[in-house]
């Protein structure tokens, strides 16, 4: 059976040029790059050069990329790397109902927190950001792409507030890097967190923007890696393969934000053209531009997936993060979805494998899956 | 020979009978897709989780991570699509709910049953539907045929009779099984051993299963009381007296959900003689105890009566009853009450604590005539 993957929000494959700029690494340059010698300095090479493909990525200044695991940790290390702010009984954190549960849950650790709504469509007012400031917020931290709808929030707006305010003000750019031109200067961010396997780079690596003289404490305790930012020996042959992946995603995201565009047109218009009962969540909001999230009234999505895996195509009914679990996402929740509403849902990630003949030939498989299971489950009028 | 009825979903519980029902149609060539039911949260009610020995596998608790693990182990090693289809909400409502309001209300309920009803055959049967597959195939011991002469889908006893599950499936309706693939049906327990072996199952050892899956070691009473807790409802005050037949208070109990009739331990009371339990009269919170005899009963009614390997009669049958899953079925008279769905059954001989909100299966030999609800 041919398989198609329309999942790429939840990972993505490692490109070919990725996987030939990092297994030459993963081969034979296997020094520590916090040793003297010529190994050590054939594999500090890779680093720096991998920094600075990466801070290219999003404007940044080499020395202003901290290399992570991934996208949970860069969270991690900015809600609570944030120098003090463990301690803190007063510290105040200012976040939205729409984040990743890594933003989440490290939010939780913090004190106390706000989480600001969204409207209808998943965005934050940044007004409403401004009135829940407080004498004590110490950070503020806003998905900049949401995983579940693509929904872009005006980052620009808030980052102006926190500025005036003179708090921290990071965004989790996992889903919005590489995907939108990302320029942490003109965004206003002190902190940005990527992730390489969004990015066709493979898990296990990941980045942290932190803006010069921000005063960050590492929370892995160890050597004086990454500048005393984040203990552990590089993970080099990763940091290549971000860097690889974000020097492709620097010449191409517009073309292939453009590409992407076309064919989520060409996906939702047929969607809705040719299945009644569809609405397409957060579609009044801007989005970025390959990911679609689509809602089937009447259709319990837990079979509509499995039946559409069964025929090949590789879709989600929310986060992966969250699979297995009862609740239905907080995300489709946040925009006032009701619990069958959000279980009715489906995310359709759109990448760079998939083409204008794979999205009708998955098109054709919703029609006849939707029509199945609507045929079973009577309540559909 | 490939299928020519399209593929059959697989309940995969993680165990071996399940996993073997998995290995056997898959080597017979048919599409098989396996599902795990996910029922019960087991992060819930952690007050009830004991202590066990680091390593030691949790027994009778269904959907632990364990389980699933074993369930998509097996489902990798055979090759077949493996997921795992979320019920949780709806085996609260209509499993365990019913469990803890049938105790409440002094019955002693069996959810396997509920689950069979409402779940596997039910719910899952929908969801094999949804996914594409037109039948369900299941590790129970039991067996199904269609009898051409009379039209009818016919439920037989496993032929390993101590593994027969049919008391538990006394709710199947004729679309169920019609719909419902029993591999087991026909072989004893060594040789779905011996099988799983020999498919190179990794699950072949494993060992049964036990008590009611939610459950943990089987102390219901304690489930009841966390759940109250959990849900902030507060424990129901149940407490009240142990009472004799002549009405003579010879003690206290502290809730009527400890206890189920024929039940001997735990009264607290010493006797001359064994005491056991008659009845629990929840609207007064009366326990009534006495001697062995006092069980004895050879009268009872049965409702919701749902007739499987014959049409619902209109005349007095034969039959042997059993009216728990242990019990010997006893020879007996059904007799259709006026009522539809409900009847008497009128024992040879008397039997041993009749025990309200349990089933009663009725047989003619191996095959199962139908069953219902005891009063």
């Amino acid at each position: 059976m041919q398989r198609f993957y329309f999942d790429h929000n939840a990972t993505t494959p490692v490109s070919p040029e990725v996987l030939q700029a990092m297994m030459p690494v993963l081969a034979d340059v296997y020094g520590n790059a916090s040793s003297i010698h010529h190994f050590g300095q054939a594999a500090r090479k890779r680093l720096d050069d991998a920094r600075r493909q990466t801070a290219a990525l999003v404007g940044a200044t080499p020395e202003e990329i901290v290399f992570t695991s991934g996208g949970t940790e860069s969270d991690n290390l900015a809600l609570l790397g944030l120098a003090g702010i463990q301690t803190d009984r007063d510290a105040h954190a200012i976040t939205t109902t729409v984040e990743h549960p890594a933003v989440l849950a490290s939010a939780s650790q913090i004190a106390s927190a706000t989480y600001v709504p969204v409207d209808s469509q998943g965005l934050v007012d940044p007004d409403d950001i401004r009135r829940a400031l407080r004498p004590n917020t110490r950070i503020i931290s806003v998905i900049h792409a949401n995983n579940e709808l693509g929904t872009i929030q005006p980052i620009k707006e808030i980052a102006r507030i926190a500025q005036d305010a003179g708090v921290a003000f990071h965004s989790d750019g996992v889903q919005a890097a590489g995907k939108l031109g990302v320029d942490v200067k003109a965004l206003g961010v002190t902190m940005y967190s990527i992730a390489g396997h969004k990015l066709y780079a493979p898990k296990g690596i990941g980045a942290l923007f932190v803006r010069k003289d921000t005063p960050l404490d590492p929370i892995l305790y160890g050597g004086n890696h990454e500048r005393g930012r984040r203990a552990g020996t590089e993970n080099v042959p990763g940091a290549v393969a971000l860097g690889r992946a974000a020097q492709w995603m620097t010449e191409r995201a517009n073309e292939e934000s453009r590409r992407m565009e076309i064919l989520r047109r060409r996906l939702e218009e047929s969607i809705l053209d040719r299945i009644p009962g569809v609405r397409v969540n957060g579609a009044g909001a801007p989005r970025v531009s390959n990911t679609s999230n689509l809602r089937f009234q009447g259709i319990d999505s837990e079979p509509l997936l499995i039946a559409l895996d069964l025929r090949g195509f590789a879709v989600s009914s929310g986060s992966a993060c969250s699979s297995g679990s009862t609740e239905p996402s907080h995300v489709l929740s946040a925009i006032g979805l009701t619990k069958e509403q959000a279980r009715s849902s489906l995310r359709i990630s759109l990448g760079r494998s998939n083409t204008v003949a794979q999205v009708d030939d998955l098109v054709n498989a919703l029609v006849q899956c939707v029509a199945h299971l609507r045929k079973l489950a009577p309540a559909y009028a | 020979m490939t299928g020519s009825r399209g593929p059959i979903a697989v309940a995969m519980s993680g165990g071996v009978d399940s996993s073997v029902v998995a290995g056997m149609l898959h080597a017979r060539g048919e599409t098989v897709v396996g599902l795990t039911m996910q029922l019960w949260n087991q992060r819930r009610l952690p007050q009830l989780s004991g202590t066990r020995a680091p390593g030691d596998r949790p027994t009778g608790r269904c959907c632990s991570i364990e389980d699933v693990y074993d369930a998509r182990h097996v489902a990798q090693s055979l090759g077949i699509p493996y997921y795992v289809v979320n019920f949780e909400q709806r085996f609260e409502d209509q499993v365990v709910k019913p469990f803890i309001g049938e105790y409440l209300a002094g019955r002693t309920p069996i959810p396997c049953t509920l689950c069979n009803n409402f779940i596997k055959f039910d719910q899952f049967l929908e969801m094999a539907e949804g996914v594409g597959a037109s039948r369900i195939a299941t590790g129970h011991y039991a067996r199904i045929d269609f009898n051409p002469a009379s039209r009818r889908w016919e439920l037989r006893r496993g032929v390993d009779h101590t593994k027969d599950q049919t008391y538990f499936l006394f709710g199947l309706t004729q679309d169920q099984l019609s719909r419902a693939l029993f591999p087991l049906g026909g072989m004893q327990k060594p040789e779905v051993r011996a099988l799983a072996r020999q498919l190179q199952i990794p699950t072949a050892d494993k060992p049964d299963s036990q008590e009611i899956c939610f459950v943990p070691n089987g102390d219901y009473a304690a489930f009841i009381d966390a759940y109250f807790d959990e849900q902030g409802t507060g424990r129901q005050d149940l407490a009240g007296e142990l009472v004799t037949s002549d009405g003579q208070v010879v003690g206290e109990h502290t809730g009527v959900h400890h206890f189920t009739v024929g039940q001997r331990r735990g009264l607290g009371i010493a006797a001359a003689e064994p005491l056991y339990v008659i009845s629990t009269e929840p609207a007064t919170r009366r326990v009534m105890i006495g001697r062995k005899d006092d069980l004895l009963r050879s009268k009872m009614h049965v409702n919701q009566v749902n007739w499987i390997s014959i049409a619902p009669p209109s005349e007095p049958v034969r039959a042997e009853v059993k009216i728990r899953n242990k019990h010997a079925a006893a020879p007996a008279e059904i007799i259709p009450a006026a009522d539809a769905g409900r009847v008497e059954i009128v024992f040879d001989d008397p039997q041993r604590a009749v025990t309200p909100g349990q089933g009663a299966v009725f047989y003619s030999g191996d095959l199962v005539l139908g069953g219902g609800w005891i009063e």
